[in-house]
């Protein structure tokens, strides 16, 4: 289709700022031009643009043989996806809420990431949605599946934390072979502070990299999505009311999991603190913790601690959920203890 | 429109007229309260469909010892909720967000219990309380139980796994339950007929070996008489069925959704079919109630959730180190050690 490109996804080409929900928007609209076998599945992504508006405008700039407005039926879709892609196309899913992944959960480890390894082929799907909690979504509207999808190999999970991020790792995404699971917070989709100037060429970030937030050299911080801005927060008050020099790894890709760039900075600076917004049992920084204590173990001078939400649901009420989830005042003090070890 | 009382007296006719202003009531309360900024999360309105809720609600057998019929309601069905006992002060609390509702905050809105009165409210994830149903309807039959159970879903709930796999389930093993199909025309911003082929639901009714029957859903009376009889049938042991409610969804999914995805005049076309009109001029119509003991009764239900919804404002809302309670029944979950006011400042 020749269609005028709309307004609101013209901003990096006109120099303006963007916040992590347009960059990602830009990304998606960039592939779909570049790549014809690209298309979108998802519920009220048509005619409503998507539940966050993601896909506003999409409906009538690629038609709707490219932008698929579904029932609801999360394993429906992702498994019809999955048959799209061997048949070469590129498809794009969009669950209106990651919590509603879990319909899609059979097909997703049994089918979708197997499919390389069974020798039916490479399985080039990108599975994407809102994640993560503070806006009082309550149990069903607030959960990170990253760890129920961590354990599956022949997945990739994505999660990032900036808006320059967001647009690079998602287009690497939508390019990759391999099924990829990529979780966007919903508390940065239009965070004001997160508003940035993006490079204007089409720049892709490569999966599987980490990136150093901050240098320091008192302890490490390794997090990832919005505990990245959290963690900034504590690095900032460390240095000024502590002195404490804290450097940040922002992981960007869970799996396949940077361990080069954990063990590096753990060798320079000794302790690891693991900051994660998911639940604390089985969340990654038992898996970090285990990758140091394997390559890094006579380096470090303190244990490796952890900072995450408590063990239980997501609570709805506003207090239960502060409560509930990691602040910056808990990596403060985690920090603290560690850097007095 | 119906013409007969279907055997109802002159104060069950009025107990319909109640239900139904009070569910309309409620809902506007809440709209104020939300403007207020007293509403955590968002408001779902069912403004033209409160006859459907009510009117199924109405003819089963409501108890408040444990012994009655079962209920799922959606948010849309909130009226069936209060004909099930479910109070309005723990509604608007449920919507505030308060230490002091049934979920002691850690729910939303109609998501909330009571095993005694008979209702289970939802999850948000579609399709799900149908296998709940199935399963708690099935112990009805192998129990031997006269009880019956009633779960409501949304048109476009029924493009779900769970809803198929539940409610064959349910036929399979005849399962003494009721589908209530709340066919409001739209699933969010998508039309029915992106969520299924059929026009009816009836139709899908074959496919699983079950009756179903489609109703006018702005016609309390008429709901009332078709879900009383299919309750006669499931009660004799028939097993599932389901009853689809045909109306349509005057607002947006929530609050937030203008609907302009809609076209005006079909909204402005089904404000013609309000069933609190509808049911109120029938009412009078028929000589079935006075003007004045329906503004009175207009007047109860206006004022009961003024009053519940005040009182619920002046409560607490949670404390935070709740949060950490009732993960397990038996084992405990440890407080962030790394919190000032951490009652358990360990290392853990
Ligand atoms: C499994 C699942 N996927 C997506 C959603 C998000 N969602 C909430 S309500 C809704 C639309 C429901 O439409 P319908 O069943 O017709 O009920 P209505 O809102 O019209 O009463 C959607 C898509 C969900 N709750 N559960
Ligand atoms: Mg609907």
């Amino acid at each position: 289709m020749d269609r005028e490109i709309p307004e609101h996804l013209l901003k990096t080409k006109n120099g303006e700022p963007v916040t992590m929900l347009e960059a990602i928007s830009e990304a998606l609209f960039e592939e779909m031009t570049r790549d014809d076998s690209v298309f979108l599945l998802g519920e009220d992504i048509g005619v409503y643009g998507g539940a966050f508006k993601v896909t506003r405008d999409f409906l009538t700039h690629f038609g709707e043989n490219r932008v698929i407005d579904t029932p609801i039926a999360e394993g429906g879709f992702t498994g019809a996806a999955a048959g799209a892609a061997h048949m070469g196309l590129r498809p794009v899913v969009e669950i209106q809420f990651m919590d509603f992944i879990s319909p899609a959960y059979d097909v997703i480890t049994n089918y979708i990431a197997t499919s390389n390894y069974r020798g039916a082929g490479p399985m080039p799907l990108v599975i994407r949605g809102p994640v993560g909690g503070g806006n009082r979504g309550g149990p069903f509207h607030s959960q990170n599946v990253e760890m129920a999808f961590f354990h599956t190999p022949g997945l990739k999970i994505v999660y990032p934390s900036t808006a320059k991020d967001a647009k690079g790792l998602l287009k690497a995404s939508i390019r990759d072979e391999n099924p990829v699971i990529f979780e966007e917070h919903k508390g940065l989709y239009r965070a004001p502070a997160l508003r940035e100037v993006l490079p204007d060429d089409d720049y892709v970030i490569p999966l599987g990299k980490a990136r150093t937030v901050r240098e320091g050299t008192d302890l490490t911080i390794v997090t990832y999505g919005a505990m990245v801005h959290k963690s900034v927060e504590a690095a900032e008050t460390l240095e000024s009311e502590d002195g404490v020099s804290v450097e940040i790894i922002d992981l960007r890709t869970l799996l396949p999991l940077d361990e080069d760039a954990i063990v590096e900075s753990v060798k320079k600076t000794n302790k690891l603190l693991v900051v994660h917004e998911d639940t604390r049992t089985g969340g990654i920084a038992g898996e970090i913790a285990i990758r140091v204590s394997e390559k890094a173990f006579e380096w470090l001078d303190g244990p490796i601690l952890r900072v995450t939400a408590i063990d239980a649901p997501v609570p709805y009420s506003g207090s239960l959920e502060d409560y509930f989830l990691p602040q910056t005042g808990d990596v403060v003090n985690a920090a603290r203890y560690l850097a007095a070890y | 429109m119906s013409d007969s009382a279907f055997g109802l007296g002159r104060t069950e006719l009025h107990d319909l007229y109640r239900a139904l202003c009070v569910t309309r009531a409620a809902e506007e309360r809440l709209e104020l309260l939300q403007k207020q900024g007293h509403v955590t999360g968002g408001v779902y309105r069912c403004l033209g469909q409160e006859a459907g809720a009510v009117g199924a609600a109405f003819a089963l057998r409501r108890r408040t010892d444990g012994t009655g019929d079962m209920l799922c309601h959606t948010i849309r069905a909130a009226g069936a909720l209060f004909l099930f006992g479910g109070e309005l002060i723990d509604y608007f609390r449920q919507y505030m967000a308060k230490g002091t509702g049934p979920t002691r905050g850690r729910e939303a809105n109609v998501h909330w219990f009571d095993f005694d009165k008979g209702f289970v409210g939802p999850v948000s994830p579609l399709g799900t309380m149908i296998e709940i149903m199935a399963g708690m309807t099935l112990s009805f039959r192998l129990r031997g139980e006269e009880r019956i159970g009633m779960v409501f879903y949304g048109d476009g709930a029924s493009s779900t796994g769970a809803w198929h796999e539940g409610l064959n389930f349910a036929a399979v093993q005849r399962c003494p339950m009721i589908l209530m199909v709340e066919n409001n025309q739209w699933a969010f911003s998508t039309p029915t007929s992106k969520n299924t082929r059929v026009s009816s639901f009836t139709e899908k009714g074959p496919g699983y070996g079950i009756g179903a029957e489609s109703v006018d859903g702005t016609d309390v009376l008429a709901v009332f008489d078709a879900v009383r009889r299919a309750a006669n049938l499931v009660r004799s042991g028939e097993g599932t069925r389901m009853v689809e409610l045909k109306y349509f969804r005057r607002r947006g999914h929530a609050q937030h959704d203008p609907q302009d995805y809609v076209d005006p005049a079909e909204i402005r076309k089904w404000e013609k079919k309000d069933p609190l009109d509808l049911y109120r001029a029938r009412l009078l119509e028929k000589e079935w109630a006075s003007e004045a003991e329906l503004v009175a009764i207009e007047q109860d239900a206006f004022d009961s959730c003024r009053v519940a919804a005040e009182e619920a404002i002046g409560e607490p809302y949670p404390d935070g180190p709740d949060a950490v309670t009732d993960v397990y029944t038996d084992v405990s979950t440890p407080h962030p050690w790394t919190r000032a006011d951490s009652p358990d400042p360990t290392l853990a």
